[in-house]
């Protein structure tokens, strides 16, 4: 009925993408109207800079990372699916339904959540966190508030804390292992309630 | 053919009856007390029964739903963030597994970069600012397709009420409204012409045929603090919603207008407008030279028999929930400022002009088809600028005042923001901040600077963002 019917309507595939990420009908189309207004030029494309006219992620010491993680596969526009698909990661994890393993991994559980806080360390895609990539991280993060040496000095500490094998790098599965505890999923939980 | 003549006969006089009695009432019922200034309280009966109705709408959409097993999508009590609102710094207290004991050395951990991004992407759903440039999301639904994110649970029942209310907007309260807005113009223009052939003086007539055309919106106003009226020889400071802004104030005293000189319709109502009173009209050109624009302004201010010019200083619209930095252009004159808040319920309709989605024909065409625009204006006391307080100060004064009043979010980002981008220095102290955490500076946490204050629905919250 009227304009927000329409709006479901002129989303291709809504069905598939609304059984894929969980999310709700009123919820894409918020998202899509959310899209809309970032896409001045109403290409039907977002591209990076259309990211940094929001000026609270502009503030953000990661704001950068955080817009790459939506342009990962070498592109340089998204489209609305990519675009709900990356924020469907932030929905609550379900996680007490036993999971049928033959059915690929949800997008909102833990792991999925994990990998994408990865991606943000692991720029070169290379499936390990290097110490210069941490580096890198904490320099965004305090730059000029604290020392090249502390840095260096915060740096060793959590590889050596996290690193099990001894290859002065973090891979995936030793993330995993880090004592993030449940707090991991908790505070990504905060975006998409029910 | 010739049966057809005693049917063409009938016809004619039911279409001219009907014409009379549609002409006559509107001009008893509207236009007459409009020229008066009396009301017989037509809109208030209104505008509470649309109110019984809309509760009705909601709770059979909310019954709809619980049917269903399945939630309602309300912006703020049910939307897609879970607001919660704790800093920085107690979010990364939460985060760390380690206890809280901080030690003079900075400590890290990985868990530490989920606050930013949990933040990051919330921004991206939903971000202070970019969200008062379009309109805002209503808990109850209003009968208006427009505004309504819950069509899924819309019963038999309901959608035969919109059918209704559809009937009556477009077919009997749309045609009413443009008669009368086009009578209120060309009453306007009609007799401005005369009153510029009499002997100069001020004439009144304006106010009646902005008394029309807020008719012609149904706009039902009320009027607070009227002793804080701008007087002659000021200027008056208002927040920015909608063109419209102009009539409701107009409606109740004289003002001087300043703006653009436009061709066109709008071209013929601003040289109508100077026959009668003063009001400054700028050149395309001259508006740039900041110069000349105080100057004229001064000028017309200086000599106390003008009317108090009327002045947005946010420079742009926004929607209604905030109010943005204002321009420090006006606050600069040196004359007493007569700050003035706008406050529009958009349960009837809402008020805000999209510039970037809609034109301004499309948007009167959806303000005379939306069930009343309903607006209160509160009058603020006469301020003027102290001892030792530049501009850019004085208006944040009047900017926090007219905020308070209007319960409105005090931002202090720019409207220009709908267009442009962010500077880098804030991202600066989003860094400090963090590392303060980190190092545990213990006395700097204490003065948080309160970057923003919001006033959410009476609840007064403090968000901390540096």
């Amino acid at each position: 009925m009227g304009s927000t019917n329409s709006t479901l309507s002129k989303i291709p595939n809504v069905e598939e993408l609304m059984r894929e990420t969980g999310f709700s009908p009123a919820h894409i189309v918020r998202l899509y109207d959310r899209f809309e207004s970032l896409d001045k030029e109403k290409t039907g494309h977002l591209r990076p800079e259309d990211f940094g006219a929001i000026n609270r992620l502009a503030m953000n010491p990661i704001g950068d990372r955080i817009i790459g993680a939506f342009f990962s596969s070498g592109q340089d526009t998204v489209d609305f699916h990519s675009f709900v698909r990356i924020l469907a990661h932030f929905r609550p994890a379900e996680n007490n339904r036993p999971r049928d393993p033959s059915l690929p991994e949800p997008v909102n559980s833990r792991i999925s959540k994990l990998k994408f806080a990865f991606q943000l360390y692991d720029l070169d895609k290379d499936g390990k966190i290097s110490r210069a990539e941490l580096l890198q991280v904490l320099r965004s993060m305090m730059e000029m508030q604290v020392t090249e040496e502390q840095l260096e000095s915060i740096a060793d500490r959590t590889i050596q804390e996290a690193d099990l094998d001894r290859d002065d790098a973090i891979s995936f599965e030793e993330f995993r292992k880090v004592p993030l505890g449940d707090t991991l999923t908790l505070t990504q939980q905060r975006v998409a309630s029910k | 053919m010739g049966w057809l003549l005693p049917f063409d006969n009938l016809l004619c006089m039911a279409l001219g009856i009907s014409f009379t009695v549609w002409f006559t009432s509107l001009l008893v019922f509207i236009i007459v007390p409009a020229i008066l200034g009396v009301s017989f309280g037509i809109r208030k009966l209104y505008m509470n029964s649309l109110l019984k109705i809309f509760e009705w709408a909601t709770l059979r959409m909310e019954r709809g739903a619980k049917e269903k097993n399945q939630h309602l999508y309300k912006p703020y009590s049910n939307g897609i963030i879970a607001k919660e609102m704790s800093t920085l710094e107690q979010e990364i207290q939460e985060l760390r597994s380690s206890s809280t004991t901080l030690s003079s050395e900075p400590e890290f951990e990985m868990a530490d970069i989920m606050s930013f991004c949990r933040r990051g992407v919330e921004s991206i759903v939903d971000d202070e600012v970019t969200k008062r440039f379009s309109a805002e999301e209503l808990e109850s639904w209003n009968l208006l397709t427009r505004s309504n994110y819950n069509f899924r649970h819309i019963s038999l029942r309901l959608s035969v009420l919109w059918g209704l209310g559809l009937l009556i907007r477009y077919s009997f309260l749309l045609p009413l409204r443009i008669t009368l807005a086009a009578t209120g113009i060309g009453l306007l223009v009609v007799l401005t012409t005369i009153v510029g052939f009499l002997p100069s003086g001020r004439y009144k007539i304006h106010m009646m045929c902005y008394r029309i055309c807020v008719r012609a919106l149904t706009a039902i106003i009320t009027y607070h603090n009227s002793e804080n009226k701008p007087k002659n020889g000021g200027i008056c400071v208002a927040n920015h919603t909608t063109p419209i802004d102009v009539i409701i104030l107009a409606n109740d005293g004289c003002y001087s207008m300043v703006g653009q000189v436009h061709g066109g319709l709008i071209g013929v109502v601003q040289r109508a407008m100077v026959k009668s009173s003063p009001h400054i009209w700028f050149e395309r050109s001259e508006v740039k030279d900041r110069h000349l624009v105080a100057k004229m302004l001064s000028n017309h201010v200086a000599d106390k028999t003008n009317h108090p010019i009327l002045i947005f200083p946010e420079g742009t619209c926004i929607n209604n929930t905030s109010v943005m930095m204002f321009k420090k252009g006006s606050f600069e004159i040196g004359c007493t400022v007569y700050p003035v808040a706008i406050k529009y319920d958009p349960r009837f309709g809402d008020a805000f002009w999209n510039s970037g989605k809609f034109g301004m024909v499309s948007y009167l065409l959806r303000m005379m088809s939306s069930w009343a625009i309903v607006c209160s204006v509160w009058y603020l006391p006469p301020v003027n600028r102290e001892e030792g307080e530049d501009a850019v100060q004085f208006a944040n004064r009047v900017k926090a005042a007219i905020a308070r009043q209007g319960g409105l979010v005090d931002l202090l980002w720019d409207g220009g923001l709908k267009r442009g981008k962010v500077k880098d220095t804030f991202r600066e102290e989003q860094q400090k901040l963090y590392s303060k955490v980190l190092v545990g500076d213990q006395e700097d946490q204490a003065e948080d600077r309160p970057l923003e204050f919001s006033t959410l629905r009476g609840v007064v919250l403090v968000k901390t963002i540096s």
